[in-house]
């Protein structure tokens, strides 16, 4: 798509952190709320307030920075990044300049459609959010707007990728790798619709070959992997046009017009930041200790990749379906709630990848949200296994444990759908079916031994799929043979 | 004698002995007040309400038969850079006229746990950038000794209260000298305590590295007492020292037998005023005969601090006044067309011309391609200087100098050359720098009957031995029983 | 001189400061006299010199993750120049 040229993607993925208290003061650290509910004169910047450093949004970035493969630094403090905004109440961020907490880390990906691969990380920073600015209608437009400081102050963590990933599907593959490891380690929730993780996208394209990247342009605050696929289709085209036709890229922040499917250039004039990044002289140093190092990195569960291996290698579940459902913390619980009351993984990871899957997507809820227990998934193979209900019943079993949270006992009890396997009942029902279709009857006495899928489908339907197929079957062969 | 002229321990033998009442305290420095602050203003707001309320209680506590501890009853005056619940807290600038802050600072917290009693917030250069208190965006203090003379600054206000009895201690803020300067011109006592011993939560930064609350008082027991109070450890401060807080009366009285002062000679150089250096001499010799020795040492880099220090402390207050925005509190500007532009006018309307220039000089320092050059450049000096402190307190227990070049210089002398005004911190600047406590206490009257400041610089955590030698020279030569003649 | 008008401008803007034509020439010889003045600190060799952000050797201040009361909005907004809907109220923010 870019003949002759090669895209190269940054990325700056913030995740807020998950803990109860923002950073730097004792405020609850909770998405919404009434606006300026969750402020003190700490985090509102108020003259004379201090900053004291929240020791677990600590414990949280080495733990992100080892589940991420980084080097833990031994000495790590703050910096102030200045600039006025009516969104920052000291009009500086503390932020983390030249010492972060993790440096050198990496990723393995599986990009659909592209071999396996590494990303690089080359850093993970501690710093501070900002408020909220409400307007009426866009900014752009606005005649004043209204400031909410309550999210000041939430944790944040910065990963910022090295120029590895070249393509929207490796870029895509990255984001969900980094929200699926931060979601496994229970650092932060990840949720892009409440901004809880955002991701600052840098776009530059070079001609194949060069050892020199382009100039690059930023698209700041994405929270939609969508939004980012799709800008990452139309950004290098765009470039690559103005390139071809004789201009120059403008180094600096777009905006991505999701409506349009276009980037633009900020209407504002963009002018150079100079952040005058200095030591902050209100927090002390912090040494992280090897002891320290060791404890989080026992509080660390296994990762979606190890993970991935153990059922591959296990338990014989295809490389592909252990992918997908390792990749979310809580489906793959959920899978290994259901395996420790069945032993057949293979058929219970069929079950997720098929219908499960189907209907969260149907529903759009996440795992948390599901009605049934992973016992009631394992009760309903069972039920089929014993011959008690068909699949095709089970099916329906499912659809009903789905969105009833009732159990499949209950269920097949309540409805009635206990497969029918009593022989005698089943030669009634059969004689009956054979007399109502005596033309079927006649073509199979004729040499069409076809009819007999059309002849246990009818009895099929007469029993509202009930009867056992096996014996269906084996009475109707019995009966026209005989 | 008149009850504002007395001590806080003088005062406190008073009240536990049913003598006087806190109310009669409060009410006779009130008085002072009314009859001189309008020639000498060292107050920008005055609360005599919450004052009385708070003598009654102290009075409602002695009545029945509670302790009350030293600082109970004892008018207070506060600088205005120390936050307030619900007392304006202006900083001496228009961009803060009107802010009414909701918490209190943890060194006000702790004054009014010990039952002080706030007379009200005292006048200071604006955001304590000054040597003189003229910066003041509120209005201009005299020096008590003589009307048309500054009383120093920045806490010009605190200092000046307590030289004209209009409060028995205040407390100030200590950057680049802002106490001991004030406190020699004034001719009282004042100690910038180590950084990290008072807590600066809800102290108003200026250059938050260097910044340091500490006492002005009359007498060295008074400055002793009153550190009793507000050092130790405070968890909302993470510069804040862990360290045991003494009892710093016990070292009064101790003997300086033995001894060993140094006396830096770079603290004497051409620029010190000839009745200056020889009433620092004179103090020097009164201690040797008190049984200390001394011996002359060079600090080297002392000629490197005052560069170093208007690197360091305008960057760093150019990050700290950023938060002056017209958005949350304070001024906002009526003019403006925008954000940006409202931005660009409020603080052009709220700030004053020492503190504009400091923030220009910081945002430059700190700018890229300038970082390394000056702020880092000023920040690597700074280790010299500290290094100098260093060293010579392997070898002595305290150092002794001049607090200031001159004695108290007219108001409007040196407002317009911003430059000659640094100059005159030359002798307490490098002791911010190194974080070392240092006391300012008067040594005599020049031949203007001025009061001249003798500087005692002691070890990081040292106060003790500071006290114990600026009590041992107090008690044999009593210059703090020189008044102004109001 | 080592700072110009245009210098001043910029640094101005970076402070959100907004300054006239007398204030830019006053600001760029008072400036520059300082910065002078600060010229004589070269004359120290720092190659091997460790910066002091902090006198103090303190490390690792933690505070406990607990959550403590927050400001009543109607004190967190007391002091606001203009305040609507429990929000702090600030003019167009793009032009």
């Amino acid at each position: 798509m870019l003949d002759g040229y090669e895209m190269t993607v940054g990325l700056e993925i913030h995740a807020q952190l998950d803990t109860n208290t923002k950073i730097f003061c004792s405020c609850k650290n909770e998405f919404g709320g009434e606006p300026n509910t969750h402020t003190c004169p700490i985090c509102l910047g108020l003259p004379g307030t201090l900053p004291v450093l929240n020791e677990k949004a600590v414990d949280y970035i080495i733990k992100a920075g080892l589940a991420l493969n980084c080097e833990i630094a031994t000495f790590s403090k703050f910096d102030r990044k200045n600039y006025f905004y009516a969104d920052l109440p000291k009009a500086y961020q503390i932020s983390q300049f030249d010492l972060p907490f993790c440096e050198d880390g990496e990723v393995k990906i599986n990009p659909e459609g592209e071999e396996e691969m590494i990303v690089g990380i080359t850093r993970i920073h501690l710093e501070e959010d900002a408020g909220k600015l409400n307007h009426d209608g866009d900014i752009s437009n606005a005649n004043s707007s209204l400031v909410d400081y309550n999210r000041v102050g939430t944790p944040l963590i910065e990963i910022v990728s090295e120029p590895d990933i070249h393509s929207p599907a490796q870029a895509i593959a990255y984001l969900k790798k980094i929200r699926s490891i931060l979601e496994y380690i229970g650092v932060s929730d990840c949720d892009m619709s409440q901004g809880s993780m955002r991701a600052d996208v840098n776009i530059s394209i070079a001609p194949v070959g060069s050892d020199k990247l382009g100039t690059r342009t930023e698209l700041k605050n994405m929270n939609s992997f969508k939004a980012i696929e799709k800008a990452l289709y139309y950004e290098p085209k765009r470039q690559k046009k103005v390139l071809e036709s004789g201009g120059e890229i403008v180094q600096g922040t777009m905006t991505w017009d999701d409506e349009a499917g276009k980037t633009r250039a900020m209407r504002s004039k963009e002018e150079a930041h100079d952040y005058r990044y200095f030591p902050e002289p209100d927090l002390v140093p912090v040494v992280v200790d090897d002891q320290w190092v060791a404890k989080i990195k026992e509080e660390i569960p296994e990762l979606p990749d190890t993970r991935q291996k153990r059922y591959v290698e296990e338990l014989g579940i295809p490389e592909y379906d252990a992918g997908v459902i390792t990749a979310d913390r809580q489906m793959a619980d959920f899978f290994e709630g259901v395996v420790s009351d069945y032993d057949n993984a293979k058929a219970v990871s069929n079950w997720m990848m098929g219908d499960f899957l189907r209907l969260l997507n149907e529903e759009d809820i996440t795992i948390s949200e599901v009605k049934f227990e992973p016992k009631d998934l394992a009760q309903m193979l069972k039920l089929m296994d014993d011959g008690i209900i068909s699949s095709k019943i089970a099916k329906t079993v499912f659809e009903e444990m789905f969105a009833t949270g009732k159990t499949p006992d209950t269920i097949v009890e309540e409805k009635g759908l206990k497969q029918i396997s009593d022989s005698s009942e089943l030669e009634n029902i059969v004689s009956k079916v054979l007399e109502e279709n005596q033309s079927a009857v006649d073509d199979y006495n004729s040499g069409n031994k076809n009819v007999i899928g059309f002849l246990v489908g009818q009895t099929m339907k007469a029993t509202r799929g009930k009867a056992n197929p096996g014996m269906v079957n084996k009475i109707l062969r019995e009966k026209l043979e005989g | 004698m008149e009850l504002y002229r007395l001590t806080a321990h003088e005062l406190h033998k008073k009240l536990v002995n049913e003598e006087v009442s806190a109310e009669e305290i409060v009410e006779s420095v009130y008085g002072r007040i009314d009859e001189v602050e309008d020639k000498v203003n060292s107050y920008i707001t005055l609360t005599k309400e919450e004052a009385l309320k708070k003598a009654k209680e102290v009075d409602e506590k002695i009545a029945n038969g509670e302790k009350v501890g030293p600082l109970a009853g004892i008018p207070i005056a506060i600088k205005d850079n120390m936050s307030t619940k619900g007392v304006r807290t202006t900083c001496a600038s228009k961009i803060l006229h009107n802010y009414k802050p909701p918490y209190n600072a943890t060194t006000v917290e702790k004054l009014f746990d010990a039952d002080a009693v706030m007379v009200g917030k005292a006048n200071m250069d604006e955001f304590a950038m000054g040597s003189s208190t003229e910066n003041s965006g509120m209005k201009t203090t005299t020096n008590p000794w003589d009307l048309d003379r500054v009383p120093g600054g920045s806490s010009g206000g605190s200092a000046a209260a307590v030289a004209a009895d209009e409060a028995i201690i205040s407390f100030g803020s200590d950057t680049g000298g802002s106490i001991r300067q004030p406190a020699a011109l004034c001719g009282v006592v004042g100690l910038k305590p180590t950084y990290g011993l008072v807590s600066r939560f809800g102290l108003v930064a200026f250059a938050s590295s260097l910044d340091q609350i500490g006492p002005f008082s009359k007498d060295i027991r008074d400055c002793a007492l009153a550190m009793n109070y507000v050092a130790g450890h405070d968890k909302m401060d993470s510069t804040s020292a862990q360290v045991e807080v003494p009892d710093y009366t016990k070292a009064l009285g101790k003997d300086i037998k033995g001894m060993k002062i140094g006396v830096p000679s770079e603290y004497f150089g051409d620029g010190i005023d000839k009745e200056v250096k020889d009433a620092v001499w004179k103090a020097i010799n009164k201690l040797e005969e008190l049984g200390a020795e001394y011996e002359e040492v060079s600090l080297p880099h002392t000629d490197y601090a005052l560069s170093a220090y208007y690197l360091i402390a305008p960057a760093e207050a150019s990050s700290n006044l950023a938060r002056y925005d017209g958005v949350r509190y304070g001024h906002r500007s009526e003019e403006a067309n925008g954000l940006v532009d409202m931005y660009k006018k409020t603080r052009r309307e709220g700030f004053g011309d020492e503190v504009k220039r400091r923030v220009m000089l910081g945002t430059y320092a700190l700018s890229s391609g300038y970082y390394d050059a000056y702020y880092k450049k000023a920040q690597k000096v700074r280790t010299l200087v500290k290094q100098d402190f260093e060293r010579a307190f392997e070898e002595y227990d305290v150092l002794i100098s001049p607090v200031t070049p001159t004695t108290a210089f007219k108001i409007g002398d040196k407002s317009n050359d911003p430059l000659q005004m640094y100059l005159s911190d030359i002798c307490t600047i490098p002791i911010n720098l190194a974080g070392i406590p240092a006391l300012s206490m008067p040594c005599g009257l020049d031949s203007k009957g001025l009061p001249i400041g003798l500087q005692i610089m002691g070890n990081h955590f040292e106060e003790e031995k500071i006290f114990q030698v600026a009590y041992a020279f107090e008690q044999e030569t009593k210059h703090h029983k020189e008044k102004p003649s109001l | 001189m080592k700072i110009d008008k245009e210098t001043v401008e910029k640094v101005a803007h970076l402070a959100r400061l907004e300054v006239n034509e007398e204030e830019k020439d006053t600001f760029a010889h008072q400036l520059s006299d300082i910065l002078d003045h600060a010229e004589k600190l070269n004359e120290l060799d720092t190659d091997d010199v460790e910066p002091t952000a902090h006198v103090l050797p303190i490390k690792n201040v933690f505070r406990e993750d607990k959550v403590e009361d927050s400001l009543d909005r109607e004190l967190a907004l007391s002091n606001a120049p203009d305040k609507d809907k429990g929000m702090f109220k600030v003019p167009k923010i793009v032009e």
